[in-house]
């Protein structure tokens, strides 16, 4: 899969399977757009196999079309419409539309459904963006980084209308450079480095990965100490005992896992530093 | 929906996108009417020595129609279509099962229509203010030479679109091209104030061309037939021109990013 001069992403192998969200996690520039753009049949590929809803998206047409909702990086609203009427557009594209009210209350935006496009906030534009991409009931969404730019309460607000899809029970391939969106709200987690995969799981168990190493911290006597080991429980039993032995407090003890934010910065800084295989 | 359903659905929600755009209100409608107002003011009472003379405000009502039919149409679309495609909504209406011509030829739609209320709010301001007489017996040929004119420079919008990188380059582009095209093919300053040299610069260019024709189909002391076909011929070839551009060239991603 490249384009012009580099190969953007290589040796890329995906499985999304029905019904789930499917987060694709990776730093800026890490192929994540291009590789759903492969896959929503925007953009043609060098190599490789791919199979979106039994159909190769180079070659589907409109009944696949009918089948899919792509919601693109950044806004592409027609400003001086309003919420209803977008849908109301959008609806006349499909054979069979969710009814738009519908739409409108699936994703929260009831009180601004006469709003014209252009006056609504980010979030708010965001998920009439999310509406026009369901409003043909499709199977698979595609989300690519749908709240970049936002604040906390508009990302909220889109986690929720996110977070509401599985339960209309559609898949979501969703792309983000957000480790904590990627662990709200995907079942499974493939994380992208400089083109290549460097990891791939369940938000929980991708936590394991890394060096595996829990910290224990505490002070003691006025002094920082840091402890990492492989083995927590026996090593804070000796720790407290001979702490208790002595008769002393080991103040501020903390004991941490590393977060999965941890983990991904390791990957990712990993792989940017890594001698580069991507040229042809 | 049918093809022809669905292009009458995308053209609904054209004319009210259209309509609500103080932008495109102000460039396609209120400029030309204050043009008009301008030139009928200021020249009212001169004489304009083309066709065995006409007065000037007989001869600003078809210049100015020209200008708006060029405005509505390919200066319009290009600005239009430039816009939509650098903020993903052409790319994005490509994910849907919409057929790719069908927005476009809603788009045309609206287009085509603009020009034609422009055509009919023109020449009412030239009848009630200046007393310039509607040719009733000539409409067919006046529909003609807009039907022509209008779908030859809506193809030269689209093409045109394929030389704009940028939104903001759109509407600098758009009005480099025509604003000269304008004054040179005497659509500002009338035909017999304009020396051969320009006027045969001029005659390279579909503007003077449609111009000419309008002028032929408007203006009662013409010669000939109403109908300009040598003109309008010149008209249709660049138009066709274009749509060869338009096909060969157009895209639906944003050029930037």
């Amino acid at each position: 899969m490249s384009y012009g001069e580099t190969e953007a992403v290589c040796g890329i192998d995906l499985e999304v399977m029905p019904g789930e969200v499917f987060a694709f996690l990776g730093p800026n520039g890490a192929g994540k757009t291009t590789t759903v753009e492969i896959l929503e049949g925007y953009r043609k590929r060098t190599g490789g196999e791919v199979s979106v809803l039994g159909e190769d998206p180079e070659r589907a047409g409109r009944g696949w079309r009918e089948r899919i909702g792509i919601v693109l990086q950044g806004g592409s609203l027609d400003p001086y419409l309003t919420v209803r009427e977008s849908l109301g557009l959008y609806a006349g594209y499909f054979r069979a539309p969710r009814p738009v009210d519908e739409v409108i209350a699936l994703v929260g935006l009831e009180g601004k459904a006469d709003e014209r496009a252009r006056r609504l906030s980010g979030g708010q534009q965001r998920r009439l963006d999310v509406g026009m991409a369901l409003i043909g009931d499709p199977e698979l969404l595609f989300l690519d980084e749908p709240t970049t730019g936002f604040d906390p309460s508009a990302r909220r607000q889109a986690w929720d209308v996110i977070a509401g899809l599985r339960d209309l029970g559609k898949t979501v391939f969703l792309t983000t450079h957000y480790m904590d969106e990627a662990q709200r709200l995907a079942d499974r987690v493939t994380i992208i480095a400089a083109g290549e995969i460097v990891a791939r799981g369940t938000p929980e168990n991708l936590g394991d990965r890394g060096d595996g190493a829990t910290t224990i911290r505490y002070r003691a006597g006025g002094r920082e100490v840091s402890v990492e080991t492989t083995t927590p429980v026996q090593t804070l039993h000796e720790l407290t005992g001979e702490a208790l032995a002595r008769g002393e407090q080991l103040e501020d003890l903390e004991v941490t896992r590393p977060s999965l934010e941890d983990v991904y910065l390791e990957l990712t800084t990993a792989a940017d530093t890594a001698p580069a295989e991507v040229a042809e | 929906m049918t093809g022809v359903a669905l292009v009458a659905h995308q053209f609904r929600y054209d004319q009210k996108a259209f309509w609500r755009n103080p932008a495109s209100v102000f460039f396609t409608v209120m400029f030309p009417v204050v043009l008009m107002l301008i030139f009928g003011s200021v020249f009212g009472d001169k004489s304009v020595n083309v066709d065995g003379g006409v007065e000037a405000t007989t001869y600003y009502v078809p210049a100015i129609i020209t200008l708006s039919v060029i405005s509505a149409t390919m200066q319009s679309l290009a600005m239009s279509l430039v816009i939509a495609r650098e903020d993903g909504r052409l790319k994005r209406s490509r994910g849907t099962p919409m057929p790719p011509w069908v927005f476009i030829a809603g788009r045309i739609g609206n287009s085509i229509v603009v020009a034609l209320m422009m055509l009919i709010l023109l020449a009412a301001i030239g009848r009630l203010l200046y007393s310039v007489p509607i040719p009733w017996e000539r409409v067919p040929a006046l529909l003609v030479t807009l039907a022509v004119g209008a779908a030859s420079f809506c193809c030269l919008g689209i093409a045109l679109t394929a030389a704009i990188p940028s939104q903001d380059a759109a509407a600098p582009i758009v009005n480099a091209l025509l604003l000269p095209l304008y004054f040179l093919s005497g659509i500002f300053i009338p035909d017999d104030e304009l020396s051969d040299g320009v006027i045969q610069f001029a005659n390279h260019f579909p503007v003077r061309d449609f111009f000419e024709a309008f002028l032929h189909a408007y203006v009662p002391a013409t010669h000939g037939a109403a109908i300009d076909w040598g003109n309008l011929a010149v008209v249709a070839i660049w138009g066709v021109a274009g749509l060869l551009l338009a096909i060969r060239f157009f895209r639906w991603t944003p050029r930037s990013g």
